[in-house]
């Protein structure tokens, strides 16, 4: 290639590479500096009307956070929520994608689309009709269990129940999407070794656990982490169903730092809730990234692909295709 | 009857139940949109006694949805025609143009895919704030002009684009911005179209950010206009519904429509 070949290439990508690089630089690289700056002020609603007010406290809104019963009940819900849900939803994708991908299913496109439907409908809305599905009075939930004569249950109003009432709703609205990763990577298994299995007269509880568990495991790596990630950022089903209640039992790490932020302009406060949250992602995806040993460029990719198709899975700004990393989703 | 037969009357009596229950949340939902008011509290039925579209004629009268939608329409249109322009430039870019930094800087991108969105929210509204676009539309599309994983997406699709067409217009005196526009554009249009129905849905059904930098009700987005609808209707599940259905419904048609760009988006975005 000459030099001015090379000069009029530069000059090109100048042009076209700039005006997305300057809104992500604007709109998310300095956003997140700035939101550690803030994580080491007092910033609050004193500050927001003068800055003069603002100062600096080093570690103490992390200090504070550690000792804090509400950022920690915040903490073990979402950690709860992750353990529960998590495991729960990739069993039901890796089962749904096993129907879908079976030789014997017939439609099984027909049945691909109505399973991801979920996928695809809005987390407000889809939250909203839950709500009502879990009405204790007049709930369809209920009333199914009324017929088989179990008394009604309070879903979300009863501390025990409130958290795995949020739990179910998720699953249903996000199995569907794991389920096409999945069938992704069931057809990834080249077929001969399925032969050779029915030639070595495996069964097909055999030739699961030896065939298709071994060979799927890096899709299943993926589908966890971006899950489980996807899940600390619960947000939109507590917002909706239950606000946190009841008594805090279904407040989430990113429901705390939406209202110390938005609600109580404790910015400093928020800011450093959302750096503990950044820090247990960082940590999984290292974990991921240990397990998969690949390297950064797929762990990166997978979260941006995932958030993306998932509607931004528990929202964020930059859920789904937007400017940085995520979301979806759900997504929201 | 065969083993085989037995296997495969199972698997789909599985799937019919499968698909039954991930059905019934949503058919539930349109069943009550369509019941008369407190039928849906007091009867404990499933179906409508008298099916009637009373409650979507107040949405659209009394509570003002046609705006809501229009604005969610609005918005979705407008980050998804933006984001695609400025993410399709950078990433074929990326794929096909040498310069400075190239690698350093989408190495940079990638790494930063990992950072959640909700980090950035706080500075970011003190900075649009600053600008007085909070409760502006610009405020709502800003955080959304761009993206990584789009970059990433589009330039992955780039770099399979033949250097003999690129180097052969390049020949024949085309400029290269030239060359993005009438070349690589046009072959990349099958992953625009995925890309582009991710933007739209995603900002069609995205909550947090619009809830956050919105406070003006007639500017709402129908995910925040549904939740706040909430607070004064909670005792009204018919309408509650019919709010859901107007919500959810365009995505559904459009997913149905759009499945196999969707779908390979999802299963392709994953290999990579």
């Amino acid at each position: 290639m000459s030099a001015a070949t090379t000069e009029r290439q530069g000059r090109a990508a100048a042009l076209l590479v700039s005006p997305a690089l300057a809104a992500i630089v604007a709109f998310f690289f300095l956003p997140v500096v700035a939101a550690l700056a803030l994580s080491v002020t007092d910033f609050d609603i004193y500050a927001l009307a003068d800055l003069a007010n603002l100062r600096f406290v080093g570690v103490r809104n992390y200090v504070r956070l550690a000792a804090d019963p509400t950022f920690r009940t915040a903490l073990w819900n979402t950690a709860f929520f992750v353990l529960v849900a998590a495991p729960l939803s990739i069993a039901v994708s890796l089962g749904a994608a096993l129907l879908v991908d079976a030789k014997l299913a017939r439609f099984p496109t027909f049945y691909r689309t109505v399973l991801f439907l979920p996928v695809v409908t809005t987390l407000v809305a889809a939250a909203v009709v839950w709500r009502y599905l879990y009405h204790p009075r007049f709930g369809l939930l209920n009333h199914a269990l009324g017929v088989l004569g179990v008394a009604p249950i309070d879903w979300l109003g009863d501390p025990r129940w409130a958290m795995l009432a949020i739990v179910l709703m998720t699953v249903w609205k996000g199995f569907g999407f794991n389920m096409v990763v999945f069938v992704a990577g069931l057809r990834a298994i080249p077929p001969r070794l399925y032969e050779a299995a029915s030639l070595d007269g495996a069964g097909t509880l055999a030739t699961f656990r030896h065939v298709t568990l071994p060979l799927l495991a890096p899709t299943t790596t993926f589908v966890a982490l971006m899950t489980v990630i996807g899940d600390f950022q619960l947000f939109s089903e507590p917002y909706v169903m239950t606000q946190g209640g009841p008594g805090d039992r279904t407040l989430s790490v990113v429901l705390l730092m939406y209202r110390e932020g938005f609600r109580w302009w404790n910015l400093g406060t928020a800011a450093a809730t959302a750096f503990v949250l950044f820090a247990i992602i960082l940590a999984l995806s290292a974990l991921g990234l240990l397990v998969r040993r690949d390297d950064a460029t797929d762990a990166g990719v997978a979260v941006g692909a995932h958030e993306a198709a998932h509607d931004g899975a528990h929202d964020g700004a930059h859920d789904d295709t937007r400017a940085g990393a995520p979301r979806a989703g759900e997504q929201a | 009857m065969s083993t085989r037969t037995l296997a495969a009357v199972a698997v789909n009596a599985a799937l019919v139940v499968a698909a039954a229950l991930t059905l019934l949340p949503l058919a539930w939902m349109v069943s009550v949109s369509l019941m008369p008011a407190g039928e849906a509290s007091s009867a404990s039925r499933l179906l409508p006694s008298a099916p009637t579209l009373v409650h979507y004629r107040e949405l659209f009268t009394r509570l003002d949805v046609a705006r809501y939608a229009l604005n969610s329409a609005l918005l979705a249109t407008g980050i998804t025609a933006l984001s695609l322009l400025l993410n399709s430039m950078a990433g074929y870019a990326f794929a096909k143009l040498r310069f400075a930094g190239r690698d350093a800087i989408f190495r940079t991108l990638l790494a930063a895919l990992v950072i959640p969105g909700q980090l950035g929210m706080l500075p970011l509204f003190l900075l649009l704030k600053e600008l007085g676009l909070v409760n502006t539309y610009a405020g709502v599309v800003i955080p959304g002009l761009a993206s990584i994983f789009g970059i990433f997406l589009v330039r992955q699709h780039a770099l399979s684009l033949p250097d003999s067409i690129l180097d052969a217009a390049r020949v024949d005196g085309a400029s290269e911005l030239r060359i993005y526009w009438s070349i690589a554009l046009p072959s990349l249009r099958p992953i625009l179209v995925t890309l582009g129905l991710f933007t739209f849905m995603g900002t069609w059904n995205d909550f947090l950010w619009p809830l956050i930098v919105l406070s003006d009700e007639r500017m709402f987005t129908l995910p925040v206009a549904l939740a706040n609808l909430l607070g004064e209707h909670a005792q009204d599940a018919e309408i509650m519904m019919a709010g859901s259905v107007v919500t959810v419904l365009p995505m559904v048609v459009l997913f149905l429509a759009l499945q196999r760009q969707y779908v390979a988006g999802v299963s392709g975005g994953v290999k990579g």
